[in-house]
């Protein structure tokens, strides 16, 4: 019988670690010059470098060493004065030269933390998470299995190697042991993992997109006796690629751990893999012997030593810390919190920002951005970034409306058809004649029934008595509800009874 | 013309006494001529030799500004990358790959002119001393063919010692260069770690590795060696100076208050008498030029092959390992269901040979956990205390001076079953590649008991290269007049030389 | 007198992925005692506080911008491949999971 969350954590305490990998948004590769351009044809980003050609030789992208100063400098890192490169010997047919190239005893940053806060029952709770190090390296080239039937490396016939992603640089956070989290690790962790994204997407250094595999969690867990000081056997779970299964690995592998402990069965330290449809975790295959890696220092790269006036530039340049930044824009637009953590959820805090950076007023921002938009965008099941309306658009809509040229439901249409790819708002507006054809057909839907309910006044206008038309126009505007333009009106009345507008 | 040398070669091109497609076709004829015996080459591609020598040429009709060495033909170690040409290291596991991209070395090369005439043999991945571990057999070498040029560069010297060509390039990881020089008779350096770019040269022992330049005078090789030096950006190890003014000081050769240090630790037992007895005649004529010699003490240098003989396989165990079946070069083990895993390991079983095998399983063994410490790890100790002894030396001597190889040519066979004789064979060379500093080997005379070329070795500190050249080009003068002309004339004529 | 058992010799050489025969792991067994003494003459020195060099010249900071260059076109990067398809290396099965 399958334990319970409450029955894993009444005995156990969970202790964590996560190594999250994050690839750099740099135009070139880590040691190369070649594009680091997601999707494209397979084989076309590669040259002698990266493809491990014999004689090739590595040299350092500059900008990756700014990217990783920059993320230690926001993990509250140390910077090594001299941190070296390193050789991670192993065989794998994706890694071209067959060692990564990363770092060992001589990481670039160091004993950092992150702090994160999660919402309980007791209110929000803050957790430190201490950062071991991070440090550089390179990313591997993609497999495709062929022939089985999944695609998957089991059963498969042979593979087909595409080294395009080979040599992008990876920058490996590590935290320290996280103990202490109790019932709460999965949230912390989740927390943790979704501060990092915003932490990186505020330092412009990554695309972090779980999806794409630009940022990446490995999860460590695991268990021990409440009130035990020694750490029990973990587990190291790969694969987790969303903030929902950071959440789902570590609560999965904190039950099977327990049951695993409550059978007096022993936990196996081993890899597993996560998987998106079950929620569980499979066990890799297994090792014959543990791998020995035979780290050396990387003799055809030389150290890296940045001086310290260059770290105080990138310091002095840090972006503001998303948690103030997150506290200062609920204080600044007023929102109440169940908003804000909605916003936050939605990943919208900076598309809606920017919104009302253009002038837009920050309540219709958002609710534009989190209702209309937002459901278009769960209907197409992508992530809202990636719809084709941008905050100018969504600026220029509340702009329109504002001004009484739109009524909300007529946005809405504007909304899809930009959405839709039919241009700007005014575009759309221009192409759908959205303003014209149905503003108009209401209008004089409108006059119509005044004029007919008013037949007598509206005879008087028609045998020429002008200034009567004066009150016909007022109940035509009461019947709009005042959203109708005073002038447009008089034009169409005095046209609909045959008398010149002017 | 054959067995002119190149700075002459180049005057007669100039003064259009001669054409590069003349030159390049004479040497190519004396390949075809003698090769069969000296084996040299691994590949050679006339028709491509030819097209650039006649677009040097038609550049000099047109009278556009060409370099000294524009239309010279040379002779390429197989361990630098050539676009769309066959390059191998040597080794059966590269057996017919042809780079997609030129060396930095070779594109130098290209762009002054020079006319690459084919690839040389070489002990595969550069690892031996005596040609012998080629995986497409040996060198001989001219000076008797039962003997071994000397290696790993030992196409190379051959080449250029049997005058198949004027020029060759060699790559010195623990002697690679000046050994083969020393044992065919002519000059060869290596210079300055990072002082050529090694971008394109196929790694044997990264911190270890430097090409450089062959010829049969003391000047042919400062023109080459300044033709092939430089900064490379492709290169982060590359060094970021001012090539040393070798030409010029190759041209001066004065030695006159000089202070020469004899490295006392580099002589003595082991080495053969004749060449202790050209050493010492040598060390004479620099102190009748002028030089003043003195005698410096370097410890260290007692552990400097063990030190090498650790640090060189454990990064080769590491650089090799892209020799894995998946991406180029040679697969085997394909059979049905074979994985991926199981044709890495027949594929590397198969193309390597016993040596590379030998340095690969030392070096992981070196490299492994637990093992650390205790090989690699005082490896790169000792090799600070190397260039410590180095350091205190150069204060004490502009350039120190010994035995370029303990002994003249060995017979093919001699040493192939016991690798610890073989790499003895560099104990005299090693110390300049530990501590990444230059060195030169240049002839000085015939050992007594066997008549055999004896190489004198010549040591200078970092990015003073031209030191080299300078002292080289002063020994060299006095030996060739006390000589009646170049050491190489004494070689046998190998019969076909026309 | 250091020495290193057929079966060490065979375990390195699995690390090294080369697939010796029975002959090869004896005989390699048997050349590396006389290999390791002589290697292990660097462990005779006292090296406490000795520094390790792993680079001859005293660089640092070699960096380059971050450009892009022109790649390989795809028939150069596979111009060398013992097989392709699809513009890909075509690989036999691989057995371990990725790192």
């Amino acid at each position: 019988m399958a334990l319970s969350y409450d029955d894993v954590i009444a005995k156990y305490e969970p202790v964590l670690g996560l190594e999250v990998h994050v690839e750099l948004n740099t135009e070139s590769k880590m040691f190369c010059s070649c594009s680091t351009t997601f999707g494209g044809e397979p084989n076309t980003q590669t040259c002698p470098v990266c493809l491990a050609l014999p004689g090739a030789l590595p040299v350092v992208n500059a900008q990756a060493i700014e990217s990783t100063i920059k993320i230690g400098l926001a993990l509250n890192c140390q910077i090594a004065p001299r941190s070296r490169f390193a050789r991670k010997n192993y065989f794998y047919p994706d890694m071209p030269k067959n060692f990564q190239i990363s770092q060992y005893d001589e990481p670039i940053c160091f004993d950092g933390y992150v702090d994160v806060e999660i919402d309980t029952e007791e209110g929000p709770k803050q957790f430190r998470i201490e950062i071991e190090r991070v440090h550089m390296e390179e990313d591997t080239g993609k497999s495709l299995h062929v022939g089985g039937a999944t695609g998957r490396i089991h059963g498969a016939e042979y593979s087909l190697l595409d080294y395009n992603r080979a040599g992008i640089p990876l920058v490996e956070i590590v935290t320290k042991i996280v103990p202490g989290t109790g019932k709460y690790a999965p949230e912390v962790a989740k927390a943790y993992v979704a501060e990092l994204r915003d932490i990186l997407r505020g330092l412009k250094v990554s695309d972090v997109k779980m999806e794409q595999g630009s940022l990446r969690c490995d999860a460590n867990v695991s268990l021990r006796l409440i009130g035990s000081a020694v750490l029990g056997t973990r587990s190291e779970t790969k694969n987790v690629n969303s903030l929902r299964s950071v959440e789902r690995a570590i609560r999965g592998e904190m039950i099977r751990h327990a049951e695993l402990l409550n059978e007096g069965k022993k936990v196996k330290q081993e890899t597993r893999h996560f998987q998106e449809d079950t929620g569980l975790t499979r066990s890799g295959r297994s090792k014959e012997q543990a791998e020995d890696y035979r780290y050396f220092p990387e003799p055809d790269l030389v150290p890296v030593a940045p001086a310290p006036a260059w770290i105080e530039e990138l310091r002095a340049q840090q972006p503001e810390r998303p948690s103030l930044r997150r506290k200062r824009l609920k204080e600044q637009w007023a929102v109440p919190d169940k908003e804000m953590a909605a916003m936050i959820n939605a990943d919208a805090l900076d598309i809606v920002e920017e919104t009302v950076l253009l002038g837009a007023d920050p309540t219709k921002a958002r609710t534009w951005w989190l209702g209309e938009i937002s459901r278009i965008a769960n209907e197409k099941e992508i992530a809202l970034t990636d719809l084709t309306i941008s905050p100018k658009d969504v600026a220029e809509i509340v702009a329109l409306v504002a001004a009484g040229e739109l009524t909300d439901k007529l946005a809405r249409q504007v909304v899809e058809g930009v959405i839709a790819g039919e241009g700007t708002p005014s575009e759309v507006v221009a192409k759908r004649g959205i303003k014209v054809v149905n503003d108009d057909g209401a209008l004089m839907a409108a006059i119509e029934k005044v004029c007919a309910e008013q037949s007598e006044t509206a005879d008087k206008v028609r045998n020429g008595l002008i200034p009567a038309a004066g009150a016909l126009i007022g109940a035509v505007m009461k019947e709009t509800k005042g959203q109708a333009d005073a002038a447009r009106v008089r034009e169409l009345l005095l046209g609909h009874l045959g008398q010149p507008s002017n | 013309m054959i067995k002119n040398t190149a700075a002459q070669m180049s005057s007669a091109l100039e003064k259009g006494e001669t054409t590069s497609v003349e030159l390049t076709k004479i040497h190519l004829d004396r390949i075809a001529d003698v090769d069969q015996k000296v084996k040299a080459f691994l590949h050679v591609d006339g028709e491509s030799a030819l097209k650039q020598a006649a677009a040097v040429d038609a550049d000099r009709a047109s009278g556009k500004k060409l370099g000294p060495l524009a239309g010279i033909p040379l002779a390429l170690k197989d361990v630098l990358a050539q676009e769309g040409v066959p390059t191998t290291a040597g080794s059966k596991i590269l057996q017919g790959w042809k780079p997609p991209y030129d060396s930095t070395v070779v594109a130098k090369l290209k762009a002054a002119g020079v006319v690459i005439l084919g690839k040389t043999n070489m002990d595969e991945f550069a690892m031996g001393s005596s040609t012998e571990n080629s995986g497409y057999g040996p060198t001989f070498n001219p000076w008797d063919l039962t003997r071994t040029p000397g290696g790993s560069s030992g196409g190379s010297a051959a080449a250029v010692s049997a005058f198949e060509a004027p020029l060759a390039i060699g790559s010195d990881t623990g002697g690679s260069i000046r050994q083969p020089a020393a044992l065919t008779g002519i000059v060869g350096v290596r210079p300055t770690y990072g002082a050529v770019s090694r971008y394109g040269l196929i790694a044997y022992s990264s911190s270890l590795d430097q090409a450089g330049p062959f010829g049969r005078t003391v000047l042919d090789t400062a023109m080459l060696h300044a033709v092939i030096a430089g900064h490379d950006p492709k290169d982060a190890t590359s060094i970021n100076a001012p090539v040393p003014a070798v030409v010029a000081a190759a041209k001066s050769g004065d030695v006159k208050g000089l202070k020469i240090g004899v490295i006392k630790q580099l002589q003595g037992d082991g080495y053969q008498t004749g060449v202790q007895a050209r050493f010492s005649e040598s060390l004479d004529i620099l102190a009748s030029l002028g030089a003043q010699i003195v005698q410096v003490d370097c410890p260290s240098f007692e552990y400097a092959l063990a030190a090498y003989y650790l640090i060189a396989p454990s990064e080769c165990s590491s650089n090799l390992a892209r020799f894995d079946a998946m991406r180029y070069g040679l697969r085997t083990g394909e059979v049905d269901g074979a994985s991926a895993e199981t044709v890495m390991n027949a594929t590397r079983e198969a193309g390597f040979g016993r040596e590379v095998k030998r340095r690969i399983i030392l070096g992981t063994y070196a490299l492994s956990s637990g093992y650390y410490d205790a090989y690699y790890g005082s490896a790169q100790k000792i090799r600070t205390l190397i260039i410590e002894d180095y350091k205190k030396a150069f204060t004490q001597a502009d350039v120190l001076v010994s035995p370029t190889s303990p002994i003249t040519a060995f017979k093919i066979g001699e040493k192939s079953e016991d690798p610890i004789a073989m790499y003895l064979a560099d104990v005299a060379t090693i110390p300049v590649n530990l501590a990444g500093i230059c060195g030169m080997s240049l002839p000085a005379g015939l050992a007594d008991e066997d008549n055999l070329p004896v190489g004198f070795q010549i040591m200078a500190p970092a990015m003073q290269d031209q030191r080299l050249y300078q002292v080289g080009a002063a020994l060299e003068a006095a030996l060739v007049s006390k000589w009646g002309g170049h050491l190489i004339s004494k070689a046998p004529a190998l019969g076909g030389a026309r | 007198m250091s020495s290193l058992s057929r079966d060490e010799v065979a375990k390195l050489a699995a690390l090294a992925r080369i697939e010796m025969s029975e002959a090869e792991l004896v005989s390699l067994s048997s050349q590396f005692g006389s290999i390791l003494d002589a290697v292990a003459r660097v462990q005779e020195l006292n090296l406490d506080g000795v520094k390790a060099t792993s680079h001859p010249q005293p660089l640092e900071n070699i960096f380059r911008e971050d450009v892009v260059l022109p790649s390989l076109t795809p028939d150069q990067a596979l111009s060398g491949a013992p097989a392709q398809e699809d513009q890909r290396f075509r690989v036999p099965q691989i057995l371990g999971e990725a790192e």
